[in-house]
């Protein structure tokens, strides 16, 4: 569903009044030809309040149209469900006991629907974008077999530790079967895990701008050793889509599909830990930012240290900056998250949080707390 | 001449005439029907991503709501996903449908709550993820199209047309006074005039028609309007003076004078329908202010139209009142009638025609008027015509200067 936010079911009252008002500014000049100009300025002079005061009221935020809606299944992906999508790959036990973590990374060129009824020529790690988030814990060794099914060449070029035929660069390795892999080949690519943090991966092949913007980039959790506490564990990669290929995005989001998460809030416990793995690969654009309304988290740049650097509401991340939020949300109700980059909130990049369960509370409360929305009056989707 | 007919009945044989101009129009449609039929044979598909090409034609606000009408202007069907208001994604209604055919057009009407005075940009999202963008320099609310606006764009029409024209006839008895040897250098005036209005209206016509649809013909309506205003006047000119031969006229130069002056008046009326359709469109669209200033300068503006329309009639014995309240209408009232379908109905392309027409028809008006420009010796330019187009010129360009919208 992405009737959002819909429109009220009776706005007649505003309508009317001021298609009353704007009758009589009109006719005052008409009648006493003289007051021509008089008259007119006089108009002028109202409309801003009217319009103001009228407008807002119907336009709560930024959303697409009504009336249709992203098809996740032909997209292939659904941003709701990779939002807590890690792949572990597959593991089994090397002689010396140490872990070997496998997975297997196919490019393919796709047509994905970015907003609802925008299609996108995207290039994609696994047929999704962003690329599926690869899981790994701190000390393992990681093999990852890349296959080049696209019509153009392409590379994996992982943030973290490795020796430079493992960097996924064009130029470096070809010899050997690494570098730039064109369409057709493979290659793969073994490194260890390390260091322990939030890093990400994406293609190196010029133009860099087109290949990262096509969506060849995907998050990369390496934990530590230790493991990190228990908590509801979630991805976020800020994107954007540049639809009409002019270097500036038409759409923003967080998990391609612009305004998902308000269609979808992300249903979540009240007073219980929430762990986001927040990512910025938008392209063409400096600075990307995260912000949560109605609360704060503690903030660890990169995931490298288990100690916060920060407790607050916002972060600024600029292209490739990663880092790790926690938090808990303390009351029940709809809580907005969106790029503080009001600009990109606007365009797609905005997202709710939904604590605790509205059909479960009697209406009033309900009503009060969570959005006046056809999918906060019923079942939440 | 003689090998010419005999090929042409070897070719035709026996054949009627009208079979002979009929069979290759049946050839033809045989033809396109049969490469339609097989797609085209030989050419393939098409090459390359869909193109899009869509014209803004018009935009009109209203409190808390953008409506913009897109024409599809190019080959293939458009489809509008999404539409986006200063950067922001905003709810809308496509009134026509979202998908817009070839040379169709569709309505949107935009959720937004826009704010007097601030300038808007808006793109609209196209399923293939092509924009089309619109801008608002001033945000100002349209107008309704009700009864009082129409009286009020009349008002409006009669303040910057017919006043000023009117007045500025009443320099008849100033010219009367004038020596005959004036004569010469008066018609070169009106030329001059003329001239400046001629150029102006071609030049904000070529504005408008770049912002037209190019399926439409864009910028060629200019001057296609103006070709066919040019040989309409020239042909019922042909017909008249038949005509008022045949009826022997007598006193031909005092009907010629008349002639002229009627001419003068019906080309300064099509150019004032260009004139009185720019006024409307901007102030339909908010980019006009109607103040006191500019319709004096209109007013001024004008009143030199007047003037012109008044000098072929110098030497004639007596016109009546009733006659040049008719010709001060004549060049005057069109300016209502633009200012309505401007303000009611703009379209780029049809805006493009009118002020081509209006340019068109005081070309054909400057040939007429020449000749009696020339001086005793038959010479057209000679000092004191020379100084009079000039002086029309500039005082156009003067007034011209109170009107810089």
């Amino acid at each position: 569903m992405s009737n959002f936010p819909f429109v009220p079911e009776n706005p007649k009252n505003g309508i009317s009044r001021r298609r009353l008002l704007g009758g009589a500014a009109l006719a005052a000049p008409a009648v006493a030809g003289l007051a021509l100009t008089r008259g007119s300025e006089s108009a002028v002079a109202e409309s801003p309040h009217r319009a103001g005061h009228a407008g807002h009221s119907e336009f709560p935020h930024a959303t697409f149209a009504s009336g249709r809606s992203v098809d996740h299944k032909s997209n292939g992906f659904h941003p709701t469900e990779l939002l807590r999508d890690f792949d572990y790959g597959k593991t089994r036990r090397l002689a010396g006991g140490r872990v070997l973590r496998e997975w297997e990374i196919v490019a393919h060129d796709r047509e994905i629907e970015v907003a609802p009824g925008v299609k996108y020529e995207a290039w994609t790690y696994n047929g999704r974008v962003p690329g599926p988030t690869l899981r790994a814990r701190e000390g393992e060794l990681l093999r990852v077999r890349f296959v080049n099914a696209s019509e153009h060449p392409h590379t994996m070029h992982f943030h973290g530790l490795h020796s430079a035929l493992m960097d996924g660069m064009p130029g470096i390795g070809e010899n050997r079967g690494g570098g730039q892999i064109e369409p057709g080949e493979d290659f793969t690519y073994e490194f260890d895990a390390s260091p322990f943090g939030l890093h990400l991966y994406h293609c190196h092949v010029a133009p860099l701008a087109a290949h990262i913007a096509r969506g060849l980039y995907g998050a990369f959790v390496i934990d530590p050793k230790a493991g990190r506490p228990e908590a509801d564990e979630m991805v976020m990669v800020m994107n954007g889509f540049d639809t009409n290929f002019d270097l500036a995005n038409e759409v923003y989001a967080v998990n391609t599909v612009g305004f998902h998460y308000v269609d979808e809030p992300i249903q979540v416990q009240r007073r219980s830990p929430v762990r986001i793995y927040l990512v910025n690969v938008l392209e063409y654009d400096p600075i990307n930012s995260f912000h949560i309304h109605g609360n704060f988290f503690n903030y660890f740049p990169t995931g490298t240290s288990l100690q916060p650097t920060e407790f607050t509401d916002t972060v600024i991340q600029g292209q490739a900056q990663r880092g790790i939020l926690e938090l808990e949300f303390p009351y029940d109700g709809d809580y907005m998250f969106h790029a503080h980059v009001s600009e990109f909130a606007e365009l797609g990049w905005s997202g709710f949080f939904r604590v605790g369960d509205p059909s479960r509370m009697p209406a009033a409360a309900a009503a009060s707390m969570y959005c006046d929305l056809p999918w906060g009056k019923g079942s939440p989707a | 001449m003689e090998a010419g007919a005999r090929a042409e009945r070897g070719l035709g044989g026996g054949l009627p005439a009208w079979a002979l101009g009929v069979i290759p129009l049946a050839l033809i449609a045989i033809a396109i029907g049969g490469f339609a039929l097989l797609g085209g044979p030989g050419l393939g598909d098409r090459s390359g991503p869909p193109i899009e090409e869509v014209a803004i034609e018009q935009t009109v606000l209203r409190p808390g709501e953008i409506e913009l009408t897109l024409r599809n202007d190019g080959p293939d069907p458009v489809e509008v996903a999404q539409v986006a208001v200063n950067d922001a994604y905003a709810p809308f209604v496509a009134d026509g449908g979202r998908e817009i055919g070839r040379l169709s057009s569709t309505t949107l009407r935009i959720e937004y709550p826009w704010i007097e005075g601030e300038a808007y940009e808006i793109f609209v999202l196209t399923s293939a993820g092509g924009t089309v963008e619109a801008s608002i320099p001033v945000a100002s609310e349209t107008p309704e199209n009700d009864v009082s606006f129409f009286m009020l764009m009349a008002l409006l029409g009669i303040y910057v047309g017919v006043i000023p024209v009117s007045l500025g006839m009443l320099w008849l008895p100033f010219l009367r006074r004038l020596g005959p040897s004036w004569m010469g250098g008066l018609i070169a005036f009106t030329v001059g005039l003329l001239a400046f209005l001629a150029i102006d209206a071609g030049l904000e016509g070529l504005e408008i028609a770049a912002e037209a649809p190019a399926a439409f013909g864009g910028t060629g309506l200019v001057f296609v309007g103006g070709l066919v205003a040019y040989l309409v006047l020239a042909g019922i000119d042909s017909y008249l003076s038949q005509r008022s031969r045949a009826a022997k006229g007598s006193g031909a130069s005092s009907a010629g004078a008349a002639y002229l002056a009627l001419l003068v008046a019906i080309g300064i009326g099509l150019h004032n329908l260009g004139e009185g359709l720019a006024i409307g469109s901007a102030y339909a669209g908010g980019a006009l202010a109607l103040g006191a200033f500019l319709v004096v300068g209109f007013a001024i503006h004008n009143t030199t139209e007047g003037l012109a329309i008044v000098a072929p009639l110098r030497d004639e014995a007596r016109p009546g009142l009733a006659r040049l309240l008719g010709l001060g209408l004549i060049a005057g009232a069109p300016a209502i009638l633009g200012a309505w379908i401007g303000a009611a109905a703009f379209d780029p392309s049809l805006a493009a025609l009118l002020f081509g027409v209006g340019v068109g028809a005081i070309v054909r008006v400057i040939v007429q008027l020449a000749p009696a420009m020339r001086d005793p010796e038959g010479r057209l330019l000679y000092p004191v015509s020379v100084l009079g187009i000039l002086a029309g010129i500039a005082a156009l360009y003067l007034t011209g200067l109170l009107v810089s919208v």
